[in-house]
């Protein structure tokens, strides 16, 4: 059983992929990877607010309309869409800019659902097993054979040297949200404020974009959202440091 | 095995105290969650391969690699504990000789802030039995992390360890 990984700097993050399985070194898997990382390098041009000529920018400028977008775009806006309604508001694609005026931002549910395409690319890899980590959100999948279980680690968010637990498995995804990393940068969109607090939500499921969207809200949503949470997200696990 | 199953059980019914809080005590709890090997689906009949779902799935022994039967699940219910809030008792499902599942089956819901405490305190329970371990890790997840503090988190370590 080998195994290699690689990281690239993309949609200003670290994203690694580690391979499992008997022929990682083979050009074709070399091939694969390097598709999955233009994959999502194409997601960021198009969805980044740190690129003028990005869709997302041109949309929060006012010069596209969201119906003549790329229907990738289209897709993610959509599915904006039914994440606030799934979590009653906790989730938002309107978030403030520097000068606090709401803004189409829907940053906190591409990086899930482009992690979830670039799995459905490397699930083709037959024989192998992978690991994708975008920046602190992993989705795991395929078959190397083995039956050996992934070993994803949930930082602790009050000494991010610690692991705080590990949860195992070969399909799925997990998401951590909280400030340790980055400071307040979650909003609340129902109290209309960016949420301070120390601590984390992970959340573990079939599909990264879910996990990420509801580990958002959780973090940030009242209490009672939990409730909401364990009605709906059927599969779908939650661990709070 | 009874006295075992006894002290898990009120080692379960502490946590849901403990978790009940949701302080920062929380990390430092698990420690004390018994320490088991743990499915993470609570779905009694675990999909096997490709499931309908993708699932996140099962740190059974030997799931894919050795066709033994399947050891009988058995559920236990524990004694009812008296709470602050009201009374709390358990129920733990055992395979094997391992937990496979957690679940209050009798908890306070006498007012509003009952339903809060619970709300949290519950799927965290079930979940909570996750193993605590220090042994190899393939991943961290955690707050997301950006590129300029890549080079200083522990994922760089994993990452340049298998590069």
């Amino acid at each position: 059983m080998s195994r290699k990984a690689w990281v690239q700097q993309i949609m200003g993050m670290p994203i690694s992929i580690h391979l499992r399985g008997e022929d990682v070194e083979s050009p074709m898997v070399a091939q694969v990877v390097e598709d999955v990382f233009e994959l999502l390098r194409e997601v960021d041009r198009l969805f980044s607010t740190y690129r003028d000529d990005s869709e997302v920018n041109r949309i929060r400028r006012g010069e596209l309309d969201a119906e003549h977008a790329d229907p990738l775009v289209q897709q993610v806006i959509a599915l904006c869409q039914q994440a606030g309604e799934l979590t009653k508001g906790a989730f938002t694609d309107q978030l403030p800019d520097d000068q606090g005026v709401l803004r189409f931002d829907p940053t906190g549910l591409v990086k899930g659902w482009a992690a979830d395409r670039a799995a459905n690319r490397l699930a083709e890899l037959s024989g192998l097993s992978f690991l994708l980590n975008a920046g602190g959100d992993v989705v795991v999948g395929g078959t190397d054979g083995s039956g050996a279980l992934w070993r994803v680690g949930i930082e602790d968010p009050r000494d991010r040297s610690r692991v705080a637990q590990v949860v195992e498995l070969h399909h799925g995804g997990v998401a951590t949200s909280g400030t340790a990393a980055r400071g307040a940068h979650l909003y609340d969109p129902n109290a209309q404020t960016f949420v301070d607090r120390a601590g984390s939500i992970t959340v573990i499921g079939p599909r990264l974009m879910w996990a990420d969207v509801w580990a958002t809200a959780l973090f940030v949503g009242s209490k009672s959202l939990m409730l909401r949470f364990s009605e709906v997200a059927d599969g779908y696990r939650v661990i709070s440091q | 095995m009874r006295r075992i199953v006894s002290t898990i059980l009120s080692t379960i019914s502490i946590m849901v105290l403990l978790f009940s809080y949701h302080t920062s005590s929380s990390s430092a709890t698990i420690s004390a969650s018994p320490v088991v090997q743990q499915p993470l689906s609570s779905d009694p009949n675990p999909p096997s391969g490709s499931s309908k779902n993708g699932g996140t799935s099962t740190t059974k022994p030997g799931a894919a690699a050795k066709p033994s039967p399947a050891p009988a699940a058995i559920a236990y219910t524990g004694g009812v504990a008296s709470t602050r809030w009201g009374p709390v008792q358990v129920r733990i499902t055992v395979r094997g000789g391992k937990i496979t599942r957690a679940q209050a089956v009798q908890y306070p819901q006498g007012n509003n802030r009952d339903g809060q405490i619970n709300g949290y305190a519950l799927p965290i329970l079930d979940q909570a039995v996750v193993q605590k371990q220090s042994a190899a890790i393939d991943t961290i997840s955690g707050a997301t992390v950006t590129s300029d503090g890549y080079l200083q988190s522990l994922q760089s370590a994993i990452d340049q360890a298998h590069l």
